[in-house]
């Protein structure tokens, strides 16, 4: 190489660091991340405040200063309720057996949902062959399949796994396919020169690219089946094993309102806890793509 | 021809490099574009043509078309849209098979660089580098003695440390950890050659690569693309809709017709300096292949 072409690559290479730095945006500081976290927690705990000051405004006009036996009491009666039931062993056992039956269901529909997905998404005819029948499962409501499960597996714990695999492995199946149905052409045929094929292909470009739909197809899936599992507890009484079912089947025996609404509101927390996991995820890999409008 | 110091070219050898533009071919001839540099071809396509549906409706993208390119040339192909520019691409590259005609790349490897970068968004600038390598299957060859495991990190090591390599060679060693669209338009494209790179192509094949990007950041590419073609003596296909571009950078200009693709007209560019965009020299050229343009454009509209 010549000095003169030496020096105009040396041009060039100090020309594009100067583009390459204006060009990029400052990185983000940790007090604007702070910022960021905050306004995404708030609207959350307003939500919270709002939920109790209805109920708070619903028991003033319509049950305050009543002094009949009624059943329903006001949030603050109804979260001391909540807390007095946590003290006890019997929640906390009701809520670990739940979780546990909610993770060992998931993770079923998830290998069985990934790999009929995976399966369907790649075979043509099985596509062809199967392709109406996951979506129409799909639309099932889950406890139209509780006779039949009972039937088939009896009163325990494998009826109600059988429903939430049912209910969830169609939406995890379907959100693998469509991730794959829109894996982008121009990246197929980059990695297509790349040398990329077969089970390569498949694993290093069509399974990351199907990600983000995988994802909100596995969210569905544990929508479907936490669902499934509050029918299936409610249905299927499994005797000696308390679960978060069996204490809102309690309540409702005992006509205990108060303890229904506690129960209730720990339902709704592990929903929510869990749906944020999967926003996170979600987030967190459209984020890593560049999917997500960023903040202002 | 000696540039100034900042790379300009002087009106006299601007002058001398428009007499030296020879037309080597005059339309008419169905498309026997040999290769007037010589020496061995890197690519050949003979009597190519590529019918795209079937009946009544099928088109007629490609006809009879016979291009020879030499290795270590930098042809570019301009037309008019609709004339098979990357129909022809895509059967150089694999991607797609010609209806009739053979192309031969006589067993080199190939490289395609798309108008959009086409990196993958899940993965880091390096890390999208490093699968290039990995698809190659790089490092070839491990010691039988060592453990998998072991043998599985010492390949790592090497795909990491080339793809290092291959990004500084493109100016972009401290973005390595960043994800495509964390970058500029003009960085994923060089991103994107270095994949390219990473195949160890003797053949690299550029679909309007820079015709998305602004122009302060195609002229540094253009720059940077000259520079490493001619370090790695690839042989560069590059389709340009941007005739300036093509009198800029290529060896030897090819004109194809409008549809159906076929070459009516070349023209060798002798590489005898650095060239810039708006210099004298490739603004003259520029202009006899854009007149040479339009009039099969005109042809068409009658």
């Amino acid at each position: 190489m010549t000095a003169s072409t030496t020096k105009r690559a040396g041009t060039a290479a100090s020309d594009l660091a100067g583009l390459d730095s204006l060009e990029l945006g400052p990185a983000r500081s940790p007090r604007r991340i702070a910022r960021l976290s905050w306004s995404a927690t708030w609207p959350k705990l307003l939500a919270v405040v709002i939920v109790l000051a209805a109920w708070e405004v619903f028991y003033l006009i319509n049950f305050h200063g009543d002094t009949a036996d009624h059943l329903v009491k006001g949030p603050a009666a109804g979260l001391a309720n909540l807390w007095d039931q946590l003290q006890t062993g019997l929640l906390w056992q009701a809520i670990a057996t739940t979780v546990q039956t909610a993770v060992t269901g998931y993770l079923l529909a998830l290998l069985i949902g990934s790999g009929i997905g995976a399966l369907v998404s790649r075979i043509p005819p099985l596509r062809a062959a199967t392709g109406s029948i996951i979506s129409g499962l799909q639309t099932m409501p889950s406890i139209a399949w509780f006779p039949f499960a009972i039937i088939l597996f009896g009163e325990n714990q494998s009826a109600i796994l059988f429903v939430m695999v049912l209910g969830a492995a169609p939406s995890i199946a379907n959100g693998l396919i469509t991730g794959v149905d829109y894996t982008p052409p121009l990246l197929l045929r980059a990695g297509r020169t790349m040398g990329l094929r077969g089970i390569a292909l498949y694993r290093y470009l069509i399974l990351p690219a199907s990600l983000p739909a995988y994802v909100a197809g596995m969210k569905q899936g544990w929508a479907f089946s936490w669902r499934s599992l509050m029918a299936g507890e409610l249905l299927v009484l499994i005797i000696g094993h308390p679960s978060l079912g069996v204490l809102l089947n309690t309540a409702q025996n005992d006509q205990d309102l108060t303890s229904a609404i506690s129960i209730m509101i720990v339902i709704l927390l592990i929903g929510i806890v869990v749906d944020m996991i999967f926003t996170k995820a979600d987030a967190l890999v459209r984020r890593r793509r560049g999917l997500l409008v960023q903040e202002s | 021809m000696p540039a100034t110091a900042n790379g300009a070219v002087s009106a006299d050898q601007a002058a001398s490099a428009v007499e030296a533009v020879m037309q080597v071919q005059q339309s008419g001839a169905a498309g026997q574009g040999t290769s007037p540099a010589g020496g061995a071809a890197a690519v050949t396509l003979s009597e190519v043509s590529k019918v795209y549906g079937r009946g009544p409706s099928a088109l007629l993208a490609v006809d009879r078309l016979s291009l020879t390119v030499a290795a270590g040339e930098f042809v570019c192909l301009v037309g008019a849209s609709g004339c098979g520019k990357s129909t022809l691409l895509s059967m150089v590259a694999g991607l797609d098979r010609p209806t009739a005609g053979t192309v031969d790349i006589a067993g080199r490897r190939v490289a395609i660089m798309f108008q959009e970068p086409a990196l993958f968004p899940w993965l880091t600038a390096q890390k999208n580098v490093e699968l290039a390598l990995r698809a190659r299957k790089v490092p070839a060859a491990q010691r039988r003695k060592a453990s998998a495991a072991r043998r599985r990190k010492a390949s790592a090591v090497q795909r990491r440390d080339q793809a290092a390599a291959l990004l500084a060679s493109v100016h972009l060693a401290d973005f390595g950890a960043k994800r495509p669209h964390e970058l500029s338009g003009g960085m994923r494209q060089r991103v994107a050659l270095a994949r390219a790179l990473a195949q160890d192509a003797d053949v690299l094949l550029m679909d309007e690569p820079f015709g998305a990007l602004d122009a302060m950041t195609r002229d540094l590419l253009h720059e940077e693309i000259e520079r490493i073609s001619a370090e790695r003596h690839l042989t560069v296909l590059f389709v340009t809709h941007n005739v300036r571009e093509a009198a800029r950078l290529g060896d030897r200009v090819v004109l194809l017709s409008s549809r159906p693709g076929r070459v009516i007209e070349q023209y060798l560019v002798p590489r005898t300096g650095p060239r810039r965009i708006d210099s004298v020299a490739v603004a003259e050229l520029a202009g006899t292949i854009t007149d040479r343009l339009r009039e099969e454009m005109r042809r068409h509209d009658r």
